[in-house]
């Protein structure tokens, strides 16, 4: 029988960061709480949160559910969380510079060149083109869960236009609409100063052939796309125009917004496109999102592009085990936050060892995402696990393996009243001139009871993620 | 401004107005039906406000020649194949409204928004439920639920002259063709001008603009085609004169050129100050001597060349 730490309770104790909330919650008679998470769905309805996070599909005007109980570290729980996070993010800018040059890691045999090379998001047509300041991912979204007090691991990178931040945003918002006692009580770190930081960031990073103040927007696929919502919800926050590739053209080596005044020079983009998509030249010649042209702007220096094109590479499920690597190799140090277990289906112990237990792992599609595409063995059926063997014995490159991880619960408002839920958090580091992360993240809950995943698509919430300060 | 932005302004402002045109068609249709009938009966009076909402034939495609108060009702108010019902429009206007979500502020998105789900939630009623006065109700609240947010809230930037642009410009396009309609089928034959029949008519055209009680306070005294024609024409203080909505059609070109300055093409303010100095350069008498069909047909082409330089000077994004 496998034991969760629990965040709130530990060894029969209401951990400190969480005393007052205890208070909170059981001096709250059902009647409120109930009439509580009524407001808060009215109020995430009609602010327009309707989308999946994580791009993981589904209707798009279905309400991710929203958990009143905050998810709470202590400062020195965070300060550690942050060091490990940024350090990674550094890392991983200093991997994807590499690749894209000399590919030193790769010539001294520490990462396989077949992974790096021949990887389906390895962008040649970037190769040998430094963006500025060498920054290639400038928000990196770091999955990470706990298993124990101080057992902290990284699920998964996301280098290229990791989704979620508005609900961080905004699951505090209403946190702090519904309960401003419960921060006049409490000292929390805020996180509304996201947009502010990751507008200047963007700008930090404008081309050398910029004159004046940038000029930033955000490229979204349009209204239809499940994360619309959070597009323009940043760029609302951000105060910078919301475009899709339409609005957008290229002339004499610049790109320009087409606007009531005449056309408007851009100068830096904050794609929420694939590469795949964003220029029809280059890429996908079917494309409908993209701007024709732009690539060719971009590698002669007159537009950049955050996330850099290519930026892909670096946050694949196989090049994910070599993260730790790459810290010790371009750092000189260790690292701070380790990865989970994984076995890389590929090397012939590992394939031995996944399938004479594959009942008890978690086995992932290297390219899959949202919680699709994967085997819980534990949680499966004979028939599904031998099904799932096949579908390996045809392609083993294209999986890896882990332990079913004791993911830590959080207490969770349910029916019953209040109970243990499994939860994972996504920070969101920011990179350019300088490399910052606000104090919190998206806590995803598991709230079907046992449940282990946190996908929306699949029965998960969301929570509002608490630092509190010295 | 982005030139895309600026055309969800404009293009919501006008489906609001327009969402506000059919609930008031629906309502003076059902009224009709409340009193004794007249020559053909009812039957006429609504195809004549089918001809008005500009989508008769589209209707008898769709219904056949069943124009009985039920059908109406759904193409006037739920049928999305209707481009101009209610739910069509206030689908638009809040899809309009979510692709320019930076340009609004909260409070109008919230209007728009509750909006939306809330015909949602009517769509989901029986319609034995419901009562074209309530739906009538219903529409004419979210409109000035939306309307006043964007009074108290909005910036008054390009976006909001945008916006004003698509009501002022809807609106006078609307008054005209309900006015026309008026002419055209109202009175099928020529001896009726004059008579009571033809008086009772007018007053359904007040009706049809919520002009009723304004049209006493300006004019008082009986109802008569003259009067009504110059307080829906030329009267500067109807909210829904031609006169009232070309001015501010006006008003907000004024403000967009002054705003752009002499870099970016005005035509379409060029074209409204004419179409202005035409219009009060009339006067009622003259407008029934010339003919008031010929007069709408003109006032309504202007309309759509202002709307259409609209289009080429701010809202095509010229490269």
């Amino acid at each position: 029988m496998t034991t969760y730490y629990n965040e709130m309770v530990d060894g029969g104790v209401v951990r400190e960061p969480y005393a007052m909330l205890s208070d909170w919650v059981e001096t709250m008679p059902a009647e409120i709480r109930q009439m509580k998470q009524a407001e808060a769905e009215d109020l995430f309805r009609r602010i327009g949160i309707t989308f999946a996070v994580y791009g993981e599909g589904g209707d798009p005007d279905r309400l991710i559910p929203f958990d009143m109980m905050p998810r709470v570290f202590l400062q020195n729980e965070w300060r550690k969380l942050e060091r490990g996070i940024k350090q990674r993010a550094r890392a991983l800018n200093a991997f994807l510079r590499d690749v894209y040059g000399r590919g030193e890691i790769v010539r001294a045999g520490r990462i396989p060149a077949r992974l790096v090379y021949q990887n389906e998001a390895y962008e040649k047509a970037v190769v040998g083109f430094v963006p500025p300041r060498g920054v290639y991912s400038h928000i990196v979204g770091i999955d990470i869960v706990r298993t124990g007090r101080d057992e902290f691991y990284v699920l998964e990178d996301n280098c290229r236009t990791p989704s979620g931040v508005s609900y961080m945003l905004e699951n505090r918002e209403i946190m702090m609409r519904m309960f401003p006692a419960l921060f006049r009580n409490s000292r929390i770190e805020p996180v509304d100063q996201y947009p502010e930081i990751l507008r200047r960031t963007l700008a930090s990073v404008a081309p050398a052939k910029c004159e004046g103040t940038p000029t930033v927007v955000i490229l979204t696929p349009g209204h239809y796309n499940s994360a619309y919502y959070e597009h323009s919800f940043l760029a609302n926050l951000m105060g910078v125009e919301l475009v899709e590739g339409s609005d957008l053209f290229v002339d004499k080596g610049f790109v320009y917004m087409r606007t009531t005044q005449g056309p408007k020079r851009v100068d830096v983009i904050y794609r929420r496109i694939d590469d795949a998509f964003i220029d029809p030249l280059c890429f996908r010649p079917d494309s409908m999102l993209g701007v024709p042209g732009l690539m060719d702007v971009y590698r002669s220096g007159g537009v950049s592009i955050c996330s850099a094109p290519g930026a892909g590479v670096a946050d694949d499920k196989a090049i994910y085990t070599f993260v730790p690597e790459m810290v010790r190799f371009y750092l000189g140090e260790e690292p701070i936050l380790n990865n989970v277990q994984t076995w890389t289906l590929w090397k012939e112990d590992d394939y031995k060892y996944v399938m004479a237990n594959l009942k008890d792992l978690v086995v992932k599609e290297v390219h899959g995402s949202g919680g699709y595409g994967m085997l819980v063995g534990p949680k499966s059926t004979k028939d599904e696990v031998e099904a799932f063997r096949k579908k390996i014995e045809a392609d083993p490159s294209n999986y890896i393996a882990q332990p079913t991880l004791a993911l830590s619960t959080c207490p969770t408002f349910v029916d019953e009243g209040i109970a243990p839920r499994h939860v994972d958090l996504r920070p969101y580091c920011l990179c350019g001139d300088r490399i910052e992360l606000v104090p919190g993240g998206l806590t995803r809950v598991a709230l079907r009871e046992g449940s282990l995943v946190v996908n929306s698509s699949q029965g998960g919430g969301v929570k509002d993620t608490w630092v509190l300060s010295e | 401004m982005l030139s895309r932005t600026a055309s969800n302004l404009f293009w919501m402002g006008r489906h609001l107005e327009r969402s506000e045109t059919a609930a008031r068609l629906l309502d003076v249709g059902a009224r009709i039906t409340l009193l004794p009938n007249t020559e053909e009966g009812y039957r006429n009076e609504w195809e004549s406000l089918l001809r008005a909402s500009g989508a008769s034939h589209a209707f008898s495609e769709r219904y056949g020649d069943q124009i009985i108060q039920e059908n109406i009702e759904s193409w006037l108010f739920f049928d999305h194949d209707n481009p101009s019902s209610v739910a069509s429009c206030i689908e638009q206007a809040r899809e309009s409204g979510r692709i320019v979500r930076t340009a609004l502020t909260s409070q109008v998105w919230d209007g728009l928004n509750t909006a939306f789900q809330e015909l949602r939630a009517l769509e989901r009623k029986r319609r034995s439920q419901l009562d074209p006065a309530m739906l009538t109700d219903f529409t004419t609240r979210h409109s000035s639920a939306v309307r006043g947010a964007i009074n108290a809230t909005q910036l008054r930037n390009d976006g909001w002259h945008f916006i004003n642009l698509g009501y002022s410009l809807e609106r006078a396009d609307a008054t005209a063709r309900l006015l026309d309609v008026k002419y055209y089928v109202l009175l099928p034959r020529v001896e009726f001008v004059g008579s009571g029949l033809d008086n009772y008519q007018w007053q359904v055209i007040l009706r049809a603009l919520s002009a009723h009680r304004a049209f006493h306070w300006a004019y008082g005294g009986d109802i008569t085609a003259t009067k009504v024609a110059d307080f829906l024409i030329l009267n500067g203080e109807s909210p829904r004169s031609l006169l009232t909505s070309l001015y501010e059609a006006v008003w907000h070109l004024d403000g967009l050129a002054r705003r752009y300055g002499d870099q970016v093409p005005a035509t379409a303010k060029a074209k409204a100050h004419e179409t202005l100095d035409a219009l009060v350069a009339h006067d009622i008498e003259r407008i029934f001597d010339d003919g008031l069909h010929e007069f709408l047909s003109w006032f309504i082409t202007e309309v759509s060349s202002i709307s259409n330089a609209v289009h080429d000077d701010y809202l095509s994004g010229r490269m």
